[in-house]
């Protein structure tokens, strides 16, 4: 993580006053980093209760995995997607990855997520075959 | 065989250029109701799904085990499966069951469910319900922005355009797709020109797409692409899982997410184990809605050819974008891909889209000419928008296009090539000429447009996605530059990636940045009075076509020339036998010139004159006060003249011969399109009721065919008879004159 303090006080800090220091002059001063403009954690999970509370849990439910994968690094994100289209992981990767995110970054609805496709996918026949060794 | 040429003209018209092919369900060539589909039903043990409309679990695909998991609400799954089709179909129409209860129903539905409700609907109840059951109460658009030469000043430029027409969502894609970040930041740069708020996407590869979206140059995405049957998902190179993490993917980044599917893509792949295309449809949907995503673009897309090529094609269409929206899912209603050569059937197929509104009416209209349309060309273009435009005011109907005028959007063409223009040069990109930039502003398509070195481009788009530079550089160079207000909006678009609000079920952007989503601006529409409406200032921005004239500009209020001068006889002679009266209406060579075929008031008496003098008769000119109607105008000339003969004319060219003893309504030759009417005409006219004086035989009127002209000048026609109306003189008699002709 490369935030200093400054994002630190932004991520915790209610939407509003964060808000307020994105501006033009701010930005001539360069104050604004590209990271201060990512969404947070905190965020997306304010925005999952605010949709289970208006009647869709499956966007709430998505929202708390997005959450989750705030935490996690662009290549580490693209490589968890390609892990789960056809027939590129063994079932053996698929749960070690399911461990990896939910462990390394606090992420256990993905995990379980990623768990229940090793499942699916092993089922279906749907995974790459373990290498012989 | 014989040839009706009834038959060959109708074989060369455009509707049968389309292809048209007979049901055959062992093909998957049926839109809804195969005999394969299956019965719905659903099984519930211990709060866990276990069997899905006939399928246990152990026969789940895993489709089947997705939605079951994710999708399908146990809940209400209960009540709503136990529920009569018939009686959810009623419930979808009656305008006094909310939204909100049909959702929570919706929820609990299996995909044979969905499709047996959808099933018992005609398609006016299904726009009825669409107008109900669609998740942002404003409905919206959204515009395909692309150029096959990739220009970026062009695509900046059209992408201010379609901005300022009031598209809520921009979306480009590639021909080369490492111009993929070019592209973006064009439409970034365009769509923040002469307003906020518009979101963007570029269409390519998911990886490069997320990346693009991690730079700040885009903020949604639809490239998320789902099938019904199992084997079809494999072949897109994806499983449920794996679109459904990309979908969080996409939300970690404050990036809005939407998928795409819609009917006939299975078949199209040959996969639909002979399931109706509605049915594999439901499975996609509710695929969707496990996921998290907010919301999907369907309505067959690039498909749309396939179901229409088949009988209820079409109203299945509309039945997956009611399905879609039923389950709280925001719908881009396609209407983007090309559906029909004929314009008649293309039209008729949007209404179903256009007139309940949805969320985004099309799934992409081309603001460009069809050349240009990297997403293999539109099904409405740069060059259907004024009909599109002028279709919305007739129908007082909101489908997400204002009206502009061509100064306006000059203007902010040329705002928005400079700002790329600028932005180019200080973010060290290849030059943008002057050239180029004064040929976006007024291009038809990029075949006008100067040739760039693409070579250049492309390494300049691979350094600038590999590099460090993100939207804040953009935002710096448009800045540094003096373009204040872009940087501004493209800074704000930044700032409510943080908040993420536009994440939210339908979320678009106002002009001030606020998010409009099935939170904030939910669909409340119970019937009349309730709901979107459009009118005042909004009503009266889409009304105002620059095409619509005023009246005033119509027929001005004070007329020109007349061409003649009339002046009342002091003591007029008394009548005579060899005379014919041509008695005028009271704004003749007054307030009003002229007559609708264009001659002013001296040419036509001119040539009634001429025609009646030809015979050996003489002209008699009697001005009516009384009366504006033509009927009357000759009865009156009639019972003054001394022949007996009469021609009325109205000031706007209509004209009678009418003889004395004759009702008003029962006259002798009647010319009433007056725009069909010319010198010859009224020369013949003038002959005529000499004819008829001298009881000669008339001889026919050369009167020009022209079905258009009603249409074309009612309006004008209207105003001139309203004007001879407010110059009548209710008492005062008919006065002879003496015309003098100008020279």
């Amino acid at each position: 993580m490369t935030a200093d303090e400054d994002s630190k006080d932004l991520r915790r800090a209610p939407r509003t006053p964060a808000a307020d220091e994105i501006t033009l002059e701010n930005v001539r001063l360069g104050k604004i980093t590209p990271e201060d403009l990512t969404i947070r954690r905190e965020t997306l999970i304010r925005q999952a209760v605010l949709a289970e509370q208006e009647g869709y849990p499956q966007l709430g439910r998505n929202f708390r995995r997005a959450a989750e994968l705030t935490a996690l690094p662009n290549d580490v994100l693209l490589a968890a997607y390609e892990r789960l289209r056809p027939y590129r992981a063994t079932y053996f990767e698929l749960l070690a990855l399911s461990q990896e995110i939910a462990a390394r970054y606090d992420a256990p609805e993905t995990g379980a997520y990623i768990r229940e496709a090793a499942e699916a996918l092993n089922d279906k026949g749907l995974l790459k075959k373990d290498e012989p060794n | 065989m014989m040839r009706s040429k009834r038959f060959e003209k109708r074989a060369e018209r455009p509707v049968n250029k389309d292809t048209f092919v007979q049901e055959d369900a062992s093909l998957g060539l049926v839109v809804m109701d195969s005999p394969h589909d299956p019965k719905p039903g659903i099984t519930v043990i211990n709060g866990r799904i276990t069997a899905i409309d006939g399928c246990a679990q152990e026969d789940f695909d895993t489709i089947d085990r997705y939605i079951a998991k994710h999708a399908i609400n146990v809940e209400s799954a209960a009540e709503a499966m136990a529920m009569d089709s018939v009686l959810l179909a009623r419930m979808l129409v009656d305008i006094n069951v909310p939204r909100a209860k049909l959702m929570w129903l919706m929820s609990g539905c299996t995909p044979a469910k969905l499709c047996e409700i959808v099933s018992h609907l005609n398609v006016v109840e299904m726009m009825m319900a669409m107008q109900k059951m669609r998740a942002r109460q404003s409905p919206g658009n959204q515009a395909h922005v692309t150029n096959w030469r990739e220009n970026p000043a062009l695509m900046a430029a059209d992408a201010a355009e379609a901005a300022l027409r009031g598209f809520d969502e921009l979306e480009t894609t590639c021909r080369v797709a490492r111009m993929a970040p070019f592209n973006a930041l064009a439409l970034l740069i365009g769509s923040q020109t002469p307003h906020g708020g518009v979101l963007t996407q570029c269409a390519v590869e998911e990886g490069l797409n997320l990346r693009l979206g991690l730079k700040g140059l885009t903020s949604y995405a639809e490239t998320l692409s789902v099938y019904g049957t199992d084997e079809a998902l494999r072949d897109g190179d994806d499983t449920p899982w794996s679109k459904g993490l990309l979908a969080s993917a996409y939300a970690s980044r404050g990036i809005k997410v939407r998928f795409t599917s819609g009917t006939g893509a299975e078949t199209l792949m040959g996969y639909e184990s002979g399931k109706s295309m509605l049915y594999l449809e439901a499975r996609c949907l509710l695929l969707v809605k496990g996921s998290g995503a907010q919301g999907v673009q369907n309505g067959s897309i690039s498909c749309i050819a396939l179901p229409s090529a088949l009988p209820g094609g079409v109203r299945a269409v509309l039945a997956e974008n009611l399905m879609a929206a039923s389950l709280g899912l925001e719908v881009a209603s396609g209407n983007d891909a090309m559906s029909s050569h004929s314009d008649m059937r293309k039209t008729a197929k949007l209404m179903l889209q256009f007139l309940p509104g949805t969320d985004f009416i099309t799934s992409g209209y081309s603001s460009m000419p069809r050349k240009d349309n990297m997403f293999g060309g539109g099904n409405f273009d740069a060059d259907d928008m004024d009909d599109w435009l002028v279709i919305q005011r007739d129908m007082q109907v909101d489908a997400g296009m204002e009206p502009v005028t061509e100064k306006d959007v000059l203007e902010i063409r040329t705002k928005a090539a400079r700002a790329m223009q600028t932005a180019f040069a200080k973010l060290g990109f290849p030059n943008i000429t002057d050239e180029e930039v004064e040929a976006a502003v007024t291009s038809y398509a990029s075949d006008d447009m100067p040739e760039r070195d693409l070579a250049a481009d492309i390494a300049a788009a691979d350094a600038f996605l590999e590099g460090p530079l993100t939207a804040l550089d953009v935002v710096a160079a448009l800045d540094q530059a003096g373009f204040e207000d872009i940087a501004a909006n493209v800074l704000a678009m930044q700032k409510v990636r943080i908040a993420g609000d536009y994440l939210q079920p339908a979320a678009v952007l106002d002009r001030d940045f606020e998010t409009r989503s099935a939170f904030t601006d939910r669909n409340a529409y119970q019937g009349p009075g309730t709901g979107f409406r459009l009118c005042g200032e909004h009503w009266e921005r889409l009304s105002a076509i620059p095409q619509a004239r005023s009246a005033a500009e119509m027929v001005p209020q004070v007329a020109g020339n007349p061409g003649i001068r009339l002046q009342p006889i002091p003591v007029p002679a008394p009548p005579s036998e060899g005379e014919v009266v041509i008695a005028i209406g009271p704004a003749f060579a007054g307030k009003l010139d002229r007559v609708l075929c264009g001659l002013s008031h001296g040419e036509v008496l001119a040539a009634l004159i001429e025609g009646i003098e030809s015979k050996g008769m003489r002209a008699r000119i009697i001005k009516i006060y009384h009366t504006a109607d033509c009927g009357l105008l000759g009865f009156e000339g009639a019972r003054l003249s001394g022949s007996g003969i009469a021609i009325g004319v109205q000031s706007k060219g209509t004209t009678v011969i009418q003889r004395r003893g004759l009702a008003p309504l029962n006259n002798l030759e009647l010319f009433s399109q007056a725009p069909l009417l010319s010198r010859e005409a009224y020369l013949q006219i003038g002959a005529n009721a000499a004819s008829h004086a001298m009881r000669r035989p008339p001889s026919p009127v050369p009167v020009k065919v022209d079905n258009m002209a009603r249409l074309r000048l009612i309006v004008q026609a209207m105003l001139m008879h309203k004007r001879e109306v407010s110059c009548i003189v209710p008492g005062k008699s008919a006065v002879e004159m003496q015309a003098f002709h100008d020279s």
